[in-house]
């Protein structure tokens, strides 16, 4: 059987460096970071200059963000018009690592504090963690397969790879796909902190010697993906390809990640596989980089499984150095940042990279972004990261054009 | 509170209601459709959870299954404020 070929047609994203994908690809190339006192908001964001009011007040902020984020996507796409395709055949598939959180706070105060009839008749449709496919089918009228995929970190990875299946086995000709995620809450900053994932320096420098731990960010991405027939058919602007995904368990531990990498690695391989490019083939990985202890030392070691001696040549970047770690967000918006550094041969800096760590001597393109050195007249191949608490592994080979 | 509440209180309370929940205060009329301001369902579960507070009254879905318009819905909070 053959598989259709998927290509990125548009894309869109919310992040701490500014609204749009374009803001974040271009300020993360240029060293900027969305890192305010050991957090990383979308400070730029106003759902009021995206959403009518009803729709902002239907929608908790991690949906917010995603509507945001979708709408930017489908005029990248072209699709601010109409739709190109049978809405039968146009699906969403979003992720997210937690859902309405600050929605289930609020109603829980509520709660508490003047009893069950008190609680928001809006609090299921807002808090459901599949709220973000359901705003944007609801929205943009898509009809195709819509659903959210949670898988805590991995999220926004699976959704991205679940979409390329949908569309290279039919059930869908187009797909918008993505994540989003608005996790700082009272309650979730206090959990994370608990459990000693925060980085107490507030410092986000994955594979640096000093790293302490991850700085909690909130943002959405969106990808319109498309099969590459029906796309070139109807001459629309062609970003990248989406060439392979990788899926993965560690059925290790529920939050470390095995030591050597073991799943991650594997993910690599079988998106590599999936892609039908070579190990020698990768120009860029965006690595997961959590700034953690374990994550940086674990994805090391799976980067040195996967590539051998060729390993430290490769410039791996963490997109978190920049905007933190978004969560449920963070594969979908990485995958955004990943498409437009092909684009432009580029490979972001790991922003405050200084101390290499006994180990960690990947190339992780310290200081500033570097261009991508390509030895043919190829286009570039990267992997794109995922690895979710639970032990959830997922990798993207994305292709730019 | 409710011997006290004239049908104008309740028309005012309706009306700021429904323009809080995104209805457009220009068409927000006593003769103006639920439908035609896009007033759904739960945007009626949300007004009647305000007026139940305000007026220390009980509605429930049956409630409004001959509601047509906003004057609909002032006239049957007034009822029951003064039932």
């Amino acid at each position: 059987m053959t598989l259709r070929d998927v290509v990125i047609t548009g894309v869109g994203a919310v992040t701490p460096l500014g609204v749009g994908a374009r803001t974040l690809h271009e300020r993360w190339t240029a060293g900027a970071t969305g890192i305010r006192d050991g957090e990383a908001p979308c400070a730029e964001f106003d759902p009021t200059h995206h959403m009518s009011g009803k729709q902002a007040r239907r929608a908790d902020r991690s949906t917010q963000l995603a509507i945001a984020a979708g709408n930017e996507a489908l005029a990248d796409a072209g699709w601010a018009d109409g739709l190109p395709y049978d809405p039968e055949l146009i699906g969403c598939v979003l992720g997210t690592g937690i859902g309405g959180i600050s929605t289930l706070e609020s109603n829980h105060d509520q709660l508490r504090d003047a009893g069950p009839g008190s609680v928001s008749p809006l609090a299921v449709p807002l808090m459901m963690s599949n709220a973000g496919s359901a705003a944007l089918s609801l929205q943009h009228g898509l009809r195709g397969p819509v659903f959210s995929v949670v898988s805590a970190c991995a999220a926004g990875s699976h959704a991205i790879g679940t979409a390329l299946r949908m569309i290279q086995h039919g059930d869908a000709d187009a797909m918008v796909t993505g994540a989003a995620e608005a996790p700082l809450t009272p309650l979730s900053r206090a959990c994370f902190e608990k459990m000693g994932a925060i980085s107490p320096s507030g410092v986000s420098r994955p594979f640096d010697a000093r790293r302490d731990g991850f700085v909690m960010g909130e943002g959405a991405g969106v990808l319109v993906l498309e099969a590459g027939d029906a796309a070139r058919a109807r001459g629309a602007r062609i970003l990248g390809t989406v060439r392979g995904y990788g899926s993965t368990g560690d059925a290790h531990h529920i939050t470390a990640p095995h030591a050597e990498g073991r799943g991650g690695a594997r993910a690599m391989q079988v998106a590599l596989r999936d892609a039908g490019v070579d190990p020698d083939g990768i120009d860029y990985i965006n690595a997961h980089g959590t700034s953690t202890q374990l994550n940086d030392r674990a994805e090391t070691r799976a980067v040195k499984t996967v590539f051998g001696v060729r390993a430290g040549q490769i410039p791996v970047s963490s997109t978190k150095s920049a905007i933190g770690h978004l969560l449920g967000a963070a594969g979908a918006v990485e995958a955004v940042a990943t498409v437009l550094a092909l684009r432009d041969r580029v490979a972001p800096p790991t922003i405050g990279w200084e101390e290499a760590d006994e180990g960690l001597d990947l190339d992780y393109v310290p200081g500033s972004a570097r261009r991508l050195e390509l030895s043919d007249g190829r286009p570039p191949v990267a992997l794109s990261n995922s690895f979710g608490f639970g032990g959830h592994n997922a990798s993207l080979c994305l292709e730019g054009v | 509170m409710a011997t006290t509440t004239t049908p104008q209180d309740v028309e005012a309370t309706v009306i700021e209601n429904l323009v809080a929940f995104g209805a457009d205060p220009d068409a927000v009329t006593r003769d103006a459709t639920l439908e035609n301001i896009d007033v759904d369902s739960l945007d009626l579960v949300e007004l009647t959870q305000v007026v139940e507070e305000t007026y220390d009254i009980d509605l429930d879905g049956a409630d409004f299954k001959d509601v047509k318009t906003v004057g609909d819905v002032v006239d049957l909070v007034v009822a029951r404020v003064q039932g």
